[in-house]
């Protein structure tokens, strides 16, 4: 380890910030694998490593990939939420690897809903 | 390699001994079992601080806590949350009175009203990756200030927030810089005292566990302040695992160039030791902690002249005094000086404990109640009993009654109350326990404790726990509180260091709230919490007594007599009054009774 010099310490800060971000669980925008019984059996898993995986690959450091129960409509697995700060979540139906690229890059980078993979926008009402 | 889930073990001392370790070999097994090692990452972290709950597991980034996750139950919860993604419901926290959980950390009482300055790393940074650290925004103090600032300009930001020494006395934290900085004589030395004594005090070992780094950063920038080129963290042989973090951590600080010559590449050297010491309580005291370092015998000494490690410019600050420093050379004197009360700015760490809920390490805005602290982040008092008192600042502190539970905490309102802040101790009594007996524990410690120098402290000190022995066992009188009260003054004005000084606080504070206890000791021979053996007594009532036996079973000394379905009596010659009936009884017919039996004060 060569001794750091002032001004280096930002380098190492801001590797590290990603796996920060990650542990205070604020980031700008989240993306939810429904990974019950149903979405593994129909491939959530090969589609939730997509998304790492290109996270990876674009070094997005503000986007949170995590997993999530049953989201109720098992037909239409594998089913992924995206949120993003401010708006209202996304759900996307049938997903694929292929669909899940995408996904990240127009939607949860670029902001624009791809609509044709889309199932509504919101939430169920919660009592 | 990025993961979608960092699970957030505890791996501070309090959670190893709950078996934390065991927790974390199992989560890597079964997190290896499902294949998913690449998606989740299981990190060591530090001081959760709801440590009764422990082991404790956070796992980000939603922020789900987990509490007492012992081994046996992680292949479920591996299962359930890591692969399933359904987060367990009964290994999360239940509030006391509650049936619902609370999943998230943000949203658990004792955590939402906590704010952390001095602890801000805790359970976000695995304590022995500087990397981590400096993620955090760490180093970026010492940067700051070696590139852009005088050292004048470092002791005036100081002085301007507000810092009070957090090890008990208080001493403004930029004068004490400001006059060794202007002192003549080199090297200087700054020191951390990390001679942690205080029983059920655990602040310092909790910092230097979850974030040693903390505490070399502020060093540093304290030893640029004053000019020091040398640097000694004081921490006891007690402490494995917090002397085994802060060398990996000094270590990690010197490859990084953050420690030793031309730091940063600006031109200043200051490098770190790491001096165990044995763990004599009085080693704490300032003059008697370099007298340690020296190799002589911890004998406090008169101040003035001021505290010097071999005759030369020492700066000693407690380990979280160190640990705020960094934040406030990042984000400014005013950002602190707005925090707390008009002369104690900031926060303040406590370890609470005793009979508590949710006991455990809390960091809280000075300021604060009492009440805040025992009943919003406490959780309130275990099985429905009352609050008694709240004891704060260990054996230097005082007793301070329910009553003056809406006091604010901050240095000049405990010491008004007979109290102090001391380094951070709190102690829970509820209505069970007595204040003699309390009295008497603390006086037994400084006891064992005095180093022996002073009579006043020496003798004193075995001479009130003598009589408060004499009062729990029945055989007070009732010139007894005054001189309690006379020789307690005596001790204080006539000690040469803290320990003494204070060492009467816990007696004086208990005659000045509790009076009518130590009276019911002496005049009544009763002891209403039932704790001083001598002053009451278990008995039968003929009328409950269903005579189902449970009593005279449980009863290691056979101090029962009765016959099946006939009334039982209690044989006070073989009681020792360890209570067993009591526990057992289903019909509520054992009672426990204030007062001597008159035999036994004949006796007397």
């Amino acid at each position: 380890m060569p001794k750091l010099k002032a001004g280096e310490l930002e380098a190492i800060a801001e590797k590290g910030r990603r796996t920060m971000l990650l542990r205070e669980g604020e980031a700008r925008s989240k993306v939810l694998v429904h990974m019950g019984t149903c979405g593994i059996a129909a491939g959530a898993r090969s589609v939730m490593q997509a998304f790492m995986d290109e996270v990876d690959r674009r070094d997005a450091k503000d986007v949170i990939v995590s997993i999530s129960s049953c989201a109720g409509l098992c037909s239409r697995e594998p089913m992924v939420t995206v949120e993003l700060q401010g708006q209202p979540p996304v759900k996307y139906v049938d997903m694929t690897p292929e669909k899940a690229k995408r996904v990240l890059a127009e939607h949860v980078l670029g902001g624009a809903i791809v609509t044709e993979y889309a199932l509504a926008a919101g939430s169920e009402r919660t009592l | 390699m990025a993961y979608r889930v960092h699970a957030m073990i505890c791996t501070c001392t309090n959670c190893i001994s709950n078996g934390s370790l065991d927790t974390k070999r199992a989560l890597e097994k079964a997190i290896r079992s499902h294949g998913l090692q690449t998606d989740i990452l299981v990190v060591p972290a530090g001081a959760s601080g709801l440590c009764v709950r422990g082991p404790i597991l956070v796992v980000q980034p939603d922020g789900i806590f987990y509490q007492r996750l012992t081994a046996d139950v992680v292949p479920r919860l591996v299962e359930e949350h890591f692969l399933k993604g359904r987060p367990v419901k009964s290994l999360m926290y239940v509030p006391p009175g509650e049936k619902m959980p609370i999943p998230e950390l943000r949203e658990i009482p004792f955590f939402k009203d906590q704010r952390l300055i001095a602890l801000r790393n805790r359970g976000m940074i695995d304590p022995e990756k500087i990397e981590e650290y400096i993620a955090r925004d760490g180093y970026k103090a010492l940067e700051k200030v070696l590139t852009s600032m005088t050292s004048r300009e470092v002791i005036e930001e100081i002085k301007t927030s507000g810092l009070r020494g957090r090890g008990g006395a208080g001493f403004p934290t930029g004068r004490k810089w400001e006059s060794r900085a202007t002192a003549k004589g080199t090297p200087k030395y700054v020191i951390c005292n990390a001679d942690e004594g205080d029983p059920g005090a655990f602040m310092d070992r909790s910092i230097i566990e979850a974030d040693p780094h903390s505490v070399i950063e502020g060093m540093a920038i304290g030893a640029y302040a004053v000019g020091a080129s040398r640097g000694y963290v004081y921490v006891r042989m007690e402490y494995p695992l917090a002397v085994e973090r802060m060398i990996k951590a000094v270590a990690q600080a010197r490859e990084h160039g953050l420690l030793g010559t031309d730091i940063l590449g600006c031109g200043f050297d200051f490098d770190i030791e790491i001096f165990r010491g044995a763990g004599a309580f009085v080693c704490g005291e300032t003059t008697a902690l370099v007298l340690s370092i020296e190799g002589k015998a911890p004998e406090p000494r008169q101040r003035p002249p001021r505290t010097e490690l071999w005759g030369k410019p020492t700066v000693i600050n407690n380990v979280e005094t160190w640990a705020n420093v960094p934040p406030i050379i990042n984000w400014g004197a005013n950002w602190f000086a707005q925090m707390g009360t008009e002369k104690s700015k900031g926060t303040k760490v406590f370890s609470v404990a005793g009979n508590i809920h949710n006991a455990g390490l809390v960091e809280v805005p000075m300021g604060i109640t009492l009440r805040e602290i025992v009943y919003d982040i406490g959780g309130g008092i275990p099985n429905g009993k009352k609050l008694k008192a709240v004891q704060t600042g260990g054996p230097s502190g005082g007793f301070i009654p329910a009553s003056l539970l809406d006091l604010p905490v901050d240095y000049e309102r405990l010491d008004a109350a007979g109290a102090m802040m001391g380094s951070g101790g709190m102690i829970i009594i509820d209505e069970d326990s007595c204040i003699v007996d309390m009295a008497k524990y603390f006086l037994a410690f400084t006891t064992d404790e005095s180093c022996g120098k002073c009579t006043s402290c020496r003798e004193g000190s075995d001479v009130l726990y003598r009589i408060l022995d004499r009062i729990s066992r029945g055989e007070g009188e009732e010139s007894d509180v005054d001189l309690l009260q006379d020789l307690g003054e005596a001790v204080r004005d006539a000690s040469l260091c803290g320990l003494g000084q204070s060492l009467p606080n816990p007696v004086l504070s208990a005659l000045r709230y509790f009076g009518d206890e130590f009276q019911a000791h002496i005049r009544d021979k009763a002891c209403h919490a039932g704790v001083c053996k001598a002053l009451f007594r278990y008995e039968i009532d003929k009328a409950a007594c269903k005579g189902c036996a449970a009593c005279k079973k449980n009863c290691s000394y056979h101090a029962i007599e009765g016959e099946p379905k006939a009334v039982h009596r209690i044989l006070p010659e073989k009681c020792i009054k360890c209570g067993a009936c009591f526990e057992v009884c289903p019909s509520d017919a054992v009672a426990r009774i204030p007062g001597a039996r008159k035999e036994a004060l004949a006796a007397v």
